[in-house]
């Protein structure tokens, strides 16, 4: 199958502009009989059904939780990038480009990125109006932050709850359209199956979870919005009910998966504490602004410390090690999530981890302390404070910035994080693979889009911090409602898709029996313990560092694991009923899939790249090792009824960058 | 620690509920909904169903875990939702009393899960500012007081979990309509619409079958943000000014 990105001729900054300009359009008389399904209502589906019912199509929308507002984007803590260059400090459109291509790893198409850092001017400006509570100065104008991987201010926020208020924001334009019939919600329905007819997307199998009731949704077209597969690893920093299932049965019907094995391990979460834990909790990277990280020098402190018989607060300064700081020098503490994820790996692998497990390095917060409490002093005329003052008014500068991280962390693990160092260890956090989409955003399924974290396109081998929020609403509010055009231009004389024609119904047969098959196995083992060893599989063999004996280990287990699931799963309720187990026994099913997928992926990748580590294809230093003659290109695998997987090539054409060895030192 | 729960268990919305006993061991290091993971997968294990209850971030945002714990929404602690909520709170032997929110505009699902809808048709009603994707000034072209805009923000944490409807002996949404009706109001770009949308987002409120106001100031109490009262006393002025005439 060749895969045709139809990224449009001319110059990189002249793309958008000139493309949306010719674009087709549907007049409104036709749009108000055209029909669209949007399945997820975070940032990237909840903008679009919001925007599209603006636009004036009947739009059904589509969300597992009991409302709109709970998707897992509400989640995101520490801000969105945009190249508004309020800092003056050197920021354009085209540097956004650049940090985003190059953090990503080369590993991304240039003229998706490039439409992404152009098109955030416009999501900050449309936030704002809609009453989003960004972080402001005394002046009252708009404050930014600096994140990883950049060397300028760009990132704007709210608290640390910036996905949330974005989310508020985009759902209180969704509820407004709700409101006046434009989109029509449906609460508390999982998408089970995509329906095709004549090889077009036409609608979608849902299951009430309240009552237990399959439902065949018909529309000309349906835009896919259900995020990522983090959770195929069992603990991540996703919700519980975060899943592939969506994104993966529309794979089973064609669509395709692409770099799947490009996984986002972020470096600052809570660490592990025990058998029991269900999920990880992400300190924001904004801490990395003012947090130091680094374990001791000298094993013999190591040791006291796991043991309690000295405080992080005994270690002298010279027998600290400030890996980042010593190893990158350029951007320190900020490096890009992959390489800080690495290097915290590299330093608990020679057995410096801080806690019980050895899986842990310090988050201090003591320099900055001091430092904002000496400016505060100056700032406010007081001569020779003291040294309690400065801590005093020091934490009060720090709570203003990170209260409530600060709050969470100690809720969690009991600690004071003003006082003692935070203790943190990578943890899967987003997944950089998806759907594979055209620049459309549209799969090669015709009439089947993908948007947000769903999709593949944007963020290559590694995203960048505060771009997820940017990409999913930059897809939502500004992509989408203009490329589904050029998909239903040529559909105004489709008439209303009848759910009631043989492919409807072959297809809620299928997921009856599916649903039917699952329950009647009757097993011995939870759902639960099956989804626990398959996170332990794919941490063990397809996390931060991966290598093609695990792989292919890896592989084996997984499909080993996949029968045993179907032969001894115990799924207690029934299909007809409020059936949480149920809904998370199809779930895991489709991780089984998705993991044996992920790994394929990554052991046919011989290289490094982002979030992609092969422990074969490492510099003397330890840094990635890219191999752009053989792999420059994005792998998107079809996956058959029989779990047969074909690799089809989309191949990256870089006009504009110079592919490099990416440095940060 | 070895725990005594006594569990609220209903199989419907239209079935008799009652409580149940169970016996669980914990660690000190657990959630409180891994706990009660625990119990599940115990309760799995005997072939049993196990207790539905709602969950999904598990880190105090979405507002989708909400049950009453001791009779607190919550449980204990201030600031806190349920799933942040850790095991260290309790010590071996506590007994714990875990039941759904009881309200009438909450209608049990099943077990200790509640339908919120009427929160969302609240919303709904006009708990937005209307503005079309495309039409915005620059971001910078309105400057708005620091203060005030953090004011707003306070408002605007609501989570949408109902702990404040649990809290209040009315069953009152007043907390939950106030909290939006503020962020949006103390904004210049909500200011526009302000009157109008507190009108229509009380008239929905009453509609859901929400109580008046108790006035026992519970609800900020027990809210997982903290939300201020201040912020019903702000609605119920402009409330009366949009009957009234006068500016709210």
């Amino acid at each position: 199958m060749s895969l045709e990105s139809n990224v449009p001729k001319g110059a990189l900054a002249e793309k958008w502009t000139n493309y949306r300009s010719k674009m087709n359009l549907v007049a409104p008389n036709n749009k108000r009989r055209i029909e669209v399904i949007v399945v997820g209502t975070g940032l990237a589906g909840a903008s679009a059904a919001a925007t599209l019912g603006e636009l004036g199509y009947k739009v059904k929308c589509f969300t597992f939780h009991d409302s709109p507002r709970r998707a897992h984007s509400i989640a995101a803590q520490g801000g969105i990038n945009a190249a508004k260059n309020y800092q003056n400090d050197g920021d354009s459109i085209y540097r956004l480009f650049y940090d985003t291509i190059k953090g990503g790893d080369y590993r991304s198409r240039e003229a998706n990125t490039h439409r992404l850092a152009e098109i955030s001017l416009e999501i900050i400006d449309q936030a704002v109006a809609q009453g989003v509570p960004l972080a402001r100065e005394y002046g009252g104008l708009l404050a930014n932050r600096s994140f990883g991987g950049v060397q300028v201010s760009r990132t704007f926020y709210a608290r640390g709850q910036t996905g949330q208020q974005l989310l508020l924001g985009a759902y209180q334009a969704l509820s407004r359209q709700i409101s006046n019939g434009s989109v029509v919600m449906h609460n508390r329905h999982e998408m089970l199956d995509l329906v095709k007819v004549d090889g077009k997307a036409r609608g979608i199998i849902t299951r009430n979870l309240l009552t237990g009731k399959l439902e065949r949704h018909a529309a000309h077209c349906v835009v896919l919005a259900t995020g990522g597969y983090g959770n195929v690893f069992y603990l991540s920093t996703n919700a519980m009910m975060s899943n592939v299932s969506a994104a993966w049965r529309s794979v089973k019907k064609g669509a395709l998966m692409a770099n799947p094995c490009y996984t986002q391990i972020h470096p600052t979460c809570i660490p592990v504490s025990g058998e029991y834990q269900s999920k990880l909790t992400l300190m924001s990277e904004s801490l990395r602004n003012d947090g130091r990280v680094w374990v001791p020098k000298n094993m013999e402190d190591v040791m006291a410390i796991r043991e309690g018989k000295l405080k992080p607060t005994d270690i002298k300064e010279e027998d600290r090690d400030y890996y980042l700081e010593r190893r990158y020098p350029a951007f320190g503490n900020l490096v890009p999530r992959d390489v800080a994820s690495r290097a915290a790996k590299i330093a608990t692998d020679e057995g410096k981890g801080v806690n019980k497990t050895g899986l842990a390095v310090f988050l201090d917060f003591e320099a900055a302390i001091q430092r904002y409490g000496n400016s505060e002093a100056i700032s406010k005329g007081i001569a020779n404070p003291s040294k309690d003052m400065i801590r005093k008014m020091g934490k009060e500068v720090v709570k203003q910035k990170y209260g409530n991280l600060f709050q969470m962390y100690e809720k969690i693990t009991g600690d004071n994080p003003y006082e003692t160092p935070m203790k943190i260890y990578p943890a899967v956090h987003y997944t950089m693979g998806g759907v594979w989409v055209d620049y459309n955003l549209q799969t090669n399924v015709p009439g089947l889009f993908a948007l947000g974290e769903a999709n593949f396109s944007d963020h290559g081998a590694n995203r960048l911090g505060a771009s997820a929020l940017m990409q999913g609403l930059a897809d939502g509010y500004f992509v989408i409602p203009y490329t589904i055009g050029q998909f239903l231009a040529d559909e105004i004389r489709t008439p209303m898709i009848d759910n009631n024609s043989e492919e409807f119904v072959e297809a809620e047969k299928a997921v009856a029996e599916r649903i039917d098959q699952i329950l009647s196995i009757k097993g011995d083992q939870s759902v639960e313990s099956f989804h626990r060893r398959l996170g332990k599989i794919m941490w063990e063999y397809c996390g931060m560092s991966r290598n093609a004996e695990g792989l292919n280990k890896g592989i084996q287990m997984i499909k080993d694991l996949r029968a045993e699931f179907y032969r001894d799963v115990f799924v207690p309720g029934r299909e007809d009923d409020f059936n949480p187990e149920l809904e998370k026994a199809l779930r895991v099913a489709d991780f089984l899939e998705m993991g044996e997928i992920m790994m394929a992926d990554a052991l046919n990748r011989n290289e490094s790249a982002g979030g992609h580590f092969r422990s074969e294809y490492q510099s003397e230093e330890g840094e990635a090792q890219r191999n752009d003659a053989d792999y420059a290109y994005v792998a998107a695998w079809s996956w058959d009824e029989g779990g047969n997987h074909q690799l089809h090539k989309e191949d990256l054409v870089f006009e504009n960058v110079e592919l490099k060895t990416r440095s940060y030192k | 620690m070895k725990l005594n729960l006594k569990i609220w268990r209903q199989k419907g919305p239209d079935s008799t509920g009652g409580f149940e006993t169970y016996m669980v061991e914990a660690d000190e290091h657990m959630s409180f909904l891994e706990m009660l993971d625990v119990l599940n997968e115990q309760l799995i294990h005997e072939k049993k169903e196990p207790v539905a209850f709602e969950h999904d971030c598990r880190e105090g945002i979405c507002g989708t875990c909400n049950m009453v714990i001791d009779g607190r929404p919550h449980g204990p602690q201030q600031g806190t939702t349920t799933c942040q909520l850790h095991m260290r709170a309790y010590k071996d032997g506590d007994t714990i009393t875990i039941e759904p929110i009881r309200a009438k505009s909450f209608p049990i699902i099943k077990d200790l899960a509640v339908d919120r809808s009427s929160f969302d048709r609240i919303i709904q009603a006009g708990g937005y500012i209307s503005v079309n994707t495309g039409q915005a000034p620059d971001a910078n072209a309105i400057p708005i007081e620091k203060d005030q805009s953090s004011r707003a923000f306070d408002a605007a944490t609501c989570i949408g979990c109902g702990a404040c409807v649990a809290a209040c002996p009315n069953g009152s949404a007043m907390l939950f309509t106030a909290a939006k009706i503020s962020h949006l109001a103390l904004l210049p770009q909500g200011k526009v619409e302000h009157t109008k949308r507190t009108s229509k987002m009380v008239a929905q409120m009453d509609k859901e079958g929400f109580g008046m106001c108790s006035n026992v100031e519970a609800c900020e109490v027990e809210c997982p943000k903290e939300i201020s009262t201040d912020n019903i006393a702000r609605m119920n002025r402009s409330f009366l000014g949009s009957i009234f005439g006068s500016e709210g």
